[in-house]
Parts: C-alpha cells; structure tokens; sequence
C-alpha cells in the first residue's frame, strides 16, 4: 500500500520535472548569442523576398519582460504614484506579461489566418525582442522627462524595431493584402503600446486612487453628524466616573 | 537424525537464559533519541545551523555548507522582517498596509522561484530547493540596510539622508548579488554564467529599489 502511494506521488513529481524539461531547449543560449540578438533586433533587415531565420529562444524574451517591468515601477516611483504599491506592482506584471503572451497569440492567429509561416515560439521570442526598443525608451525617458525627447525615441527607437518585426514577418509572407493585415495589426499594437506605457500609466494610477478615495469621503461626513445621542450620554457619564475617581 | 529420535523435552522444566542479543552499534536508539530530547535542543540546532549560514553570508567564502544542509527557515524569517519593516510606507493613511506586506512576500519568493527555474533551464546541477536557499539567505544584507535605512530616516528625511540611503543600499545590494553569485554561479556551465547573474541582479535591483523609496508616513 505504502510502495504504491510512494510510487504514484514519485511519478506525479516526475512529470513535473519532465514539463520543465519540455521548455529546456528554449534556453540553450550563450551570452554572446542574446547580444548578438538583442542588437540584430533594432537593426531592419533589408531582404524581404528571402523568409528570414528567427531564432525560437526564450531567454531572451523573458528576460527583456521581466526587465520592461522593472523600468516600469521605477517609473512609477519617480512620478511619485506611490499610492497602494500592491496594486501598481500587480498591474505592472499583468501588463507587461499580458502583452507579450497575448499579442504573440493574437499575431500568430492572424498569421494563420495570413498563411505567414512562423510558429508559436518564434512569434513569442521575435515579439519579445521587440521590446528591447520599449525597455530603452521608457528607461531613458522615465529620467528625463522632455515630451519632445519622447516623441523622438518613441518613433526612432520604437520605429526601429517595429520595422524589424515587420520585415521579418513580411519576409515570410506571401501576397500583398495579407502583408498588410499582418505587419499593419503588429505595427500600430507596438508602437500604441510604448505610448500607453508612457502616457496612460499615470492616469490609470490616478483613477485607481480616485476609485478608491471617491466613495470614501461621504462616509466619514455621514457618521459625524449620525451619533446617537445614547452614546453621548453613555461618554459623558463615563468620563464623569472617570474624573471623579481620579 | 537417528540420535534424535528419542530426544524429548518434559514439559515441567522450565527454559531459561537470556534472549536478548548485546546491542553493539546504538543508532536504532540514536535515531528515536531526537524525538526524546528536550525541545530547546532541537530548536538549540536549528538556530545554530542558521546562524552559521548567516555568517557564510557576510562573508561568502567557496564553502558548500549553505548548499549542503539547506534549509528553509531563514529566508523566511528575513522574508517576513523585510516585508513587516517595508509596511507602512504608503501615502494612503486608511491603507492598513496588508497588500503591502503580501507583495513583498510575493515577490521574494516568486522571483525567488524564477531564478531557480531559469538557472536550471539554463542547465544548472543545483536543485530547486539549494537555489531557494540561497537566494532566501542572500536577501540579508538588503535587511541590514532596509533597518539602516529606517534609523536614517528617523533622523530626517533631507538631501543627506537620501545621499546616505543611497550609498548604504547600493553597497548592500552589491553585497547581496556578489554572495548569492558565488554560490550559485560555480554549479552552471562556465560560458553562462552571465546569463544566471543577470535575473539575480534584477531581482535584488527590485528589492534595494523598494527599500531606498520607502519613506514612512
């Protein structure tokens, strides 16, 4: 009885193990490859009648997000919203994450409805990549807050890399429409995204903290005027008895 | 056996001698006397084998100690002592500074896990719960300083202060990577090591970046 108990919690463990093994592949990089990357991925490439080679690595891409989100609530400190941390902390990862994962899923539906051969992992790890553009240009500007000096990073660098993606899948896709469907969609949720992040991240601070001090405030208003009056009497003969035995 | 054919035993005299076989070794016995010692050995252990592992953090020395008897327990206590010293630190007053003691949590050991994950994706030979350890330990001196911090700003909260915050975090989050990236680094393939350090970096980037903008209301 003991043996089989042992056995089945052995194999459920096991299986755990053999999950991570599945995502083992991924991280086979070296340290020159991902810088190699992560500079080839500003870089346009200029042939797109030739599908070109991404690599499907995931090192890279997660940790670009893991830092995206760490320039984020540096962000975040230095334009002073250091109001209910806990919930800016969980809306920081939520974002970052839920881009990455879902318009990576959202582009390779829309490449499989545009026939573009790319696969899952490959959408993830050249998404991923593109964000290195977005990491640069909130870290830059979250310290030096010109509006101009924005705009400026927001269409070079964020342009570049938007480019990039763009050939890239464009390499890989056949007819002028679906091109366009494809690299259009992917284009404008790249570039609105680093905008959103500069901009709208203030304001929805700002409207978590008027949620939250909005239905506050009448409240205290209504309980001041609203003491009964046994209460009243119950406090004054307290602190009668109180003063007399002192 | 034709010589024992006629052998019986009467019935009415009784067997005697000793059944019992000397006992040699005692480590049946040794194995149940740590359930019978007294409490304030056991526990005696525990904080011996944690201090030492303390010790092994400030002064990160190539000594597989921390690796080897890994345990649990002071990464929870220096987890929760952080997390209790960061509270309080929102502009909010009705704030009762719950979800702030949960994300530090939160983030110590998810981060904490994630590093673990990665370095043994990145085909490190540490297991899961050495690597827990370690990082959980490492997170120390970011408590030295997260207190130095606090006592700082009781004095004042100008110029200075920060300047003083500033350096004071800034050592003890070098410290803190340093320690954990002598223990950790030695069990990953040489050429990638680098690609171990960084997450490691990040993650106590984040703590030193929550302790140097505390500021107490």
């Amino acid at each position: 009885q003991m043996g089989r108990v042992g056995k089945r919690q052995a194999s459920r463990a096991f299986s755990l193990y053999a999950n991570i093994d599945i995502l083992r592949p991924y991280f086979d990089v070296e340290p020159v490859q991902v810088r190699a990357r992560l500079l080839e991925s500003m870089i346009p490439v200029k042939m797109i009648n030739f599908p070109q080679k991404i690599a499907g690595e995931l090192y890279g891409p997660l940790m670009l997000v893991f830092t995206l989100v760490a320039i984020l609530l540096h962000g975040m400190k230095t334009s002073d919203t250091i109001i209910r941390e806990g919930t800016l902390m969980g809306t920081a990862i939520g974002t970052c994450f839920g881009y990455w994962l879902g318009v990576s899923s959202f582009i390779y539906f829309l490449a499989y409805l545009c026939n573009a051969q790319i696969t899952m992992v490959q959408m993830l790890s050249l998404l991923g990549y593109g964000l290195f553009g977005h990491c640069i240009t909130l870290f830059v500007t979250y310290n030096i807050h010109f509006h101009s000096l924005f705009y400026i990073f927001w269409l070079g660098v964020g342009g570049l890399s938007t480019l990039r993606m763009v050939a890239v899948l464009v390499s890989r896709t056949v007819g002028h429409t679906q091109r366009l469907i494809l690299c259009g969609t992917l284009a404008a949720l790249h570039m609105l995204f680093l905008l959103y992040l500069h901009f709208a991240y203030h304001k929805v601070v700002e409207g978590i903290l008027d949620t939250l001090e909005g239905p506050n405030m009448p409240p205290f208003q209504r309980v001041a005027r609203d003491i009964p009056v046994v209460s009243n009497a119950v406090l004054n003969t307290t602190a009668k008895a109180v003063a007399l035995t002192l | 056996f034709p010589g024992l054919a006629d052998v019986s035993i009467s019935e009415d005299i009784p067997v005697e001698g000793e059944i019992t076989v000397p006992v040699g070794s005692r480590s049946p016995d040794e194995d149940y006397s740590t359930l019978d010692e007294p409490v304030r050995d056991t526990i005696m252990r525990d904080l011996k084998a944690v201090g030492k592992k303390f010790v092994h953090v400030m002064y990160p020395k190539k000594s597989s100690a921390l690796l080897r008897d890994w345990d649990l327990w002071g990464p929870l206590v220096l987890c929760v002592s952080l997390a209790l010293m960061l509270q309080g630190g929102s502009a909010d007053s009705k704030d009762d500074g719950g979800p702030q003691f949960a994300e530090v949590f939160v983030i110590i050991w998810f981060g904490a896990v994630v590093i673990t994950l990665n370095s043994k994706l990145l085909g490190g030979t540490i297991s899961f719960f050495q690597s827990l350890c370690v990082l959980g330990y490492c997170v120390l001196p970011l408590t030295v300083a997260m207190l130095v911090c606090r006592l700082v700003l009781l004095a004042g909260s100008g110029t200075v202060s920060f300047i003083i915050r500033l350096i004071v975090v800034v050592a003890m989050f070098g410290w803190s990577t340093l320690a954990s990236t002598a223990f950790l680094a030695d069990s990953q393939p040489p050429n990638r090591k680098a690609l171990v350090v960084y997450p490691i970096f990040l993650f106590y980037f984040v703590i030193s970046w929550m302790i140097l903008t505390f500021t107490p209301q």
